[in-house]
């Protein structure tokens, strides 16, 4: 096999300006091979830069320092030899499964005839016989998606890009385009050499790569590389598959290095100017819930209560570590272990939990407890909310700062913490009457 | 798979929807022959013959209109795709050609006739096709601005993931912008074209009567007819006028935009399945006539051939190319700055300088009486016509019926039934002040209408279930599901029949019958005076002072309004 890697990235960093000046790093020291035979699979949280990454790679954005290299040559823009699937599909509606496949080899001025004979044997391999005339809107999610597969294999790319692509599937759908991917693959009835598999769901990690990057966010890094050598076709239930898969929960739960005291937010920004996750306490209390009731008894193995609540750790992740911040539990070593006052608040009734949660959240979310100061100083007891943006807006952008507050309003109406009006965009301590 | 192969239309020689197709297009082709003779002919032809009152010349009249209608269209489709595009592409010049679609958006339409006679007239000096310039021109002044503003908003929403698939795959920016671009925003397009046409057709009436200096040519056309009419008092004739343009405007809607937003209705981005696929004949006949298909296979492959003619230049994609031109940038600024600096002075001589203050606080005081009538009327139209669109629209088999019905009313020319308002006006001895002041929203009102039915077809069953669960009947519904829930509806249509009814003050506040001429007083019976005189000075007053209010109504009003409905009342 030929070892000189076909896609290379070294010391890739990759900022956006803020409004504000100050540039927002995204992507940080990314170093990358890619070699013939291989799917690499990028795995992390979104926000973790990910598809920032495969973006840089397909020419779609460039990098602000660093270099991509295709086959030794720095990419510039859209390479032809790489192509993409989208999470979305992105399929153009107003043309037919034909038409969305020969599209790419349009672009490419080739005769009519080879565009047709092209097309057509994609979509065959690809499983779509039958489907030529059809609209992407007559078809289900999972032949949308092939469509997908087809319109970016029938330019016989080097590398296919792959964006999340089974993620907005159903479970069974999921599967069965993983299984006929797999199978192609590795009948090696695909033209491609290699693959990038852009990921957040662990398990598909383990199932298709065969090297995977696990990513950490703030800025989007490489925390570790996971080498699999199981051999394919793999089994989920397989105990070395399981253990793997409970090696990169403990990975991804691993707290940064050298922090005093062994505490560190994992929130981006300290004080009042952390970004909030966007977590309702419904999540936090089914959460709570489901950790302190049998089997779990108040300490949870993350994978196992990822699968028992059907969570990926897009979902499980941020309230997992909003329960942290909260100190209602503990996050170590890819389990998840509750604090008295966490199990007190799963078996509390209604006002004791906001009791407990009001305490919490005055003490250990600063932006909480800087609001309601300022309403208990005031003797009007109220305040603008433009008031506490302007204040946020110093350490996060615009969007983040609408959300933290967003999110603070709402846990801070549930600890009946403080009240706010919407329509004139004002904070209070008033209840309404 | 058939649909790839090109000559499948030999298999057999001709369907019945070829038979069909044959007439359409021969029809069509020998329209256009019959209208276009009558464009070189010299101007002394329009005074030699008079517009004539003689049903049998109605159907040639119609031609004529229709096809202005159609020049004008096109016109506006051509503006659409370039200026839209320019500013949506370049961010320098659309800081500076939005505001200024937005501005010309509120400029009454009809004002733009006497301004731009004698330039268009210069352009084909002596010819009737000078008339037609100017006339084509008004139409086009009614159309363009918001299917350019569609168009724009269209090619600033595409989906990003869209955008990405089409650079991934490496398309060409000229493939992109047929692929992609102009197919997304294809629905939204026809929609506001078709509103267009609604705004149109009122113009073409008011359009035909080209003023240069103190001479009137009447081109030959439908509006021709019914200002000799008026003239002549002639009823009857006025009765044939309307029978016609009924007529013309079916044709136009089932000819033209059934088939239109039947076919668009594969370009919507949401990939639900339609909700009820808007049927037409006119699109079957063209799908199933197997001549129709083969010459859309020349267009496709005129479209590959331009692709490929053009090539993609490599190099980094869209965002890389901001930085380095902040010289440019200067230049830009500078240049609009001087722009600005000259018209400001130019408004100052010529306008300022000349106006006495008595004659502006006139003006302005005109203004205030015709907005006051606007926001009276609306009201009015409002109370009756919401309460009837909430109850139509919650019973789809009258929303089938009543919403095409007023889609179609909307398109109507009401200025057509002017001269039998004036007509009652005269004969019973009315207040001109009040009863002339419902034509302004004759045609109008129906834009609240159909906006409201389809705002209540819209509330969820499950709301209605609700509300229906707990016995919430009356004022009580009224206030708390219906009105809410049809509100961001209600608004858009209400802001487009107040600016529709601005335009038509020119025309409302000031009718006749005969030599009897009725006023009201007001900003439009001012403008429109002006014109008649061929007072440029009075007319650009006018203008400028109706445009400034609209401006500011829409500003502080409307669109504050607007986004409160869509924030607040809006169903997702």
């Amino acid at each position: 096999m030929n070892t000189t890697p076909i896609l290379q990235c070294i010391d890739v960093r990759k900022s956006f300006p803020k409004p504000e000046g100050a540039d927002l790093l995204v992507l940080d020291g990314m170093n990358l091979e890619l070699n013939e035979g291989q799917i690499v699979g990028l795995l992390g949280r979104s926000g973790s830069g990910k598809s920032t990454l495969l973006r840089l790679i397909a020419g779609l954005a460039e990098p602000t320092s660093g270099r991509v290299t295709y086959l030794g040559q720095p990419v510039t823009g859209p390479a032809a030899g790489i192509a993409m699937v989208f999470q979305s599909f992105a399929l153009f509606p107003w043309l037919t499964v034909f038409e969305n496949v020969a599209l790419g080899l349009e672009a490419q001025n080739m005769a009519r005839t080879e565009i047709r004979k092209r097309s057509l044997a994609a979509i065959d391999l690809i499983g779509l016989d039958g489907f030529e005339s059809a609209y992407p809107r007559e078809l289900s999610g999972g032949m949308r998606q092939r469509v997908g597969f087809a319109r970016a294999l029938v330019v016989h790319p080097n590398i296919l890009l792959m964006d999340e692509p089974f993620s907005a599937l159903d479970v069974l759908t999921a599967e069965t385009l993983r299984t006929d991917f797999l199978d192609l693959w590795s009948e090696g009835r695909m033209p491609i050499k290699a693959v990038i598999l852009v990921t957040h769901n662990i398990e598909e990690a383990v199932l298709m790569c065969d090297r995977i990057l696990v990513f950490g966010s703030n800025p989007g890094r490489i925390l570790s590389e996971i080498k699999v050598s199981l051999p394919q076709p793999r089994n989920r239930l397989d105990p070395s598959f399981r253990e793997l898969v409970e090696r990169i929960y403990v990975e991804m739960t691993v707290r940064p290095q050298g922090t005093p005291g062994g505490r560190q937010e994992r929130f981006p920004g300290l004080g009042i100017g952390s970004v909030l996750p966007q977590v309702s306490t419904n999540r936090l209390a089914g959460l709570l819930e489901a950790v302190a009731a049998p089997p779990f008894n108040g300490k949870a193995d993350l994978p196992e209560i990822a699968s028992d609540l059907q969570m990926e750790i897009d979902d499980l992740f941020p309230v997992a570590e909003t329960l942290q911040m909260l100190r209602f539990a503990e996050l170590e070593g890819g389990d998840l272990r509750l604090t008295d006052d966490g199990k007190a608040f799963a078996q509390g009734g209604v006002d004791e939990r906001k009791r407990v949660f009001s305490r919490h959240l005055l003490t250990y979310v600063p932006l909480a407890a800087h609001i309601r100061r300022v309403l208990d100083e005031r003797a009007s007891h109220s305040a603008r909310k433009s008031r506490f943006i302007d204040e946020l807006e110093d350490f996060m952008s615009e969007e983040e700062a609408d959300q933290t507050l967003s999110n603070v309003v709402r846990w801070g109406r549930y600890a009946e913490a403080f009240a706010y009006d919407d329509e004139n965009a004002m904070f209070s301590l008033e209840n309404p009457t | 798979m058939e649909r790839f192969e090109p000559y499948v239309f030999l298999n057999k020689l001709a369907s019945r929807w070829d038979v069909l197709a044959f007439i359409v297009v021969i029809g069509l082709i020998t329209f256009l022959g019959e209208t276009s003779r009558g464009l070189f002919a010299p101007l002394s032809q329009l005074q030699s013959t008079p517009v004539s009152l003689d049903p049998a010349h109605l159907p040639e009249y119609a031609a004529r209109t229709t096809f202005r209608m159609m020049a004008a269209l096109l016109l506006s489709l051509v503006f659409t795709l370039t200026y839209a595009t320019w500013a949506a592409k370049s961010e320098r010049a659309g800081r500076l050609l939005v505001p200024l679609l937005d501005i010309l958006q509120s400029v009454p339409i009809l004002g733009f006739i006497s301004v731009t006679a004698v330039f268009f007239m210069s352009l084909a000096p002596g010819r009737v096709l000078g008339a037609e310039f100017v006339a084509i021109f008004a139409i086009f002044t009614s159309q363009a601005w918001n299917m350019a503003f569609s168009f724009y908003q269209s090619l600033r929403t595409v989906p990003i993931e869209l955008i990405e698939a089409a650079e991934s795959f490496r398309l060409t920016p000229w493939m992109r912008f047929w692929q992609l671009e102009v197919p997304f925003a294809m629905p939204a397009l026809i929609w506001n074209m078709m509103m267009s046409m609604s705004g149109g057709w009122f113009f073409v009436v008011a359009s035909e009567a080209v003023v240069v200096g103190h001479t009137t040519f009447a081109l030959p056309g439908v509006g021709s007819y019914i200002a000799v009419a008026i003239a002549e008092k002639n009823l009857t004739a006025i009765g044939w006028a309307i029978l016609t343009m009924l007529i013309v405007i079916l044709l136009y809607d089932q000819l033209l935009f059934r088939p239109l937003v039947a076919w668009v209705d594969r370009f919507r981005v949401e990939q639900e399945p339609g909700a009820g696929v808007p049927g037409s004949w006119a699109l079957t006949m063209m799908r199933r006539s197997k001549l129709i298909r083969a010459s859309t296979v020349a267009f496709q492959a005129a479209v590959l051939w331009t692709s490929r003619a053009i090539r993609r230049k490599d190099g980094p994609p869209v965002e890389a190319a901001s930085r380095s031109k902040r010289s440019l940038d200067l230049l830009w600024v500078s240049l609009i700055v001087a722009a600005l600096v000259v018209s400001l002075w130019h408004i100052f001589a010529v306008l300022i300088a000349n106006t006495p203050l008595k004659e502006a606080l006139q003006v302005s005081g005109l203004a205030f009486l015709t907005m006051l009538r606007v926001f009276v009327l609306i009201t009015l139209a409002s109370l009756v016509w919401v309460p009837i669109g909430v109850w139509v629209g919650m019973r789809p088999g009258a929303a089938q019926i009543v919403q095409p019905l007023a889609q179609f009313m909307a398109a109507f020319p009401a200025n057509l039934l002017f001269p039998l308002a004036v007509y009652g006006i005269v004969a019973w001895k009315l207040n001109p002040d009040v009863f002339l002041s419902p034509l302004m929203i004759l045609g109008t009102q129906w834009y609240i209408l159909f906006n409201v039915i389809a705002g209540a077809a819209s509330i969820p069953t499950e709301m209605r279930y609700v509300a229906a669960n707990f016995r919430v009947s009356g004022w009580l519904w009224w206030r708390k599901v219906a009105l809410p829930a049809v509100l961001p509806f209600y608004v858009t249509g209400a802001i487009t029949a107040s600016g529709g009814s601005w335009n038509a003050a020119i025309v409302a506040e000031l009718a006749s019958w005969g030599d009897t001429q009725v006023e009201a007083r007001g900003l439009g019976a001012y403008i429109a005076e002006a014109t008649t005189a061929g007072d440029f000075h009075r007319i650009i007053l006018g203008i400028g002072t109706m445009s400034l209010f609209v401006v500011i109504i829409n500003r502080l009003f409307w669109r504050p309004l607007y986004y409160y409905a869509e924030r607040k009342y809006r169903l997702t």
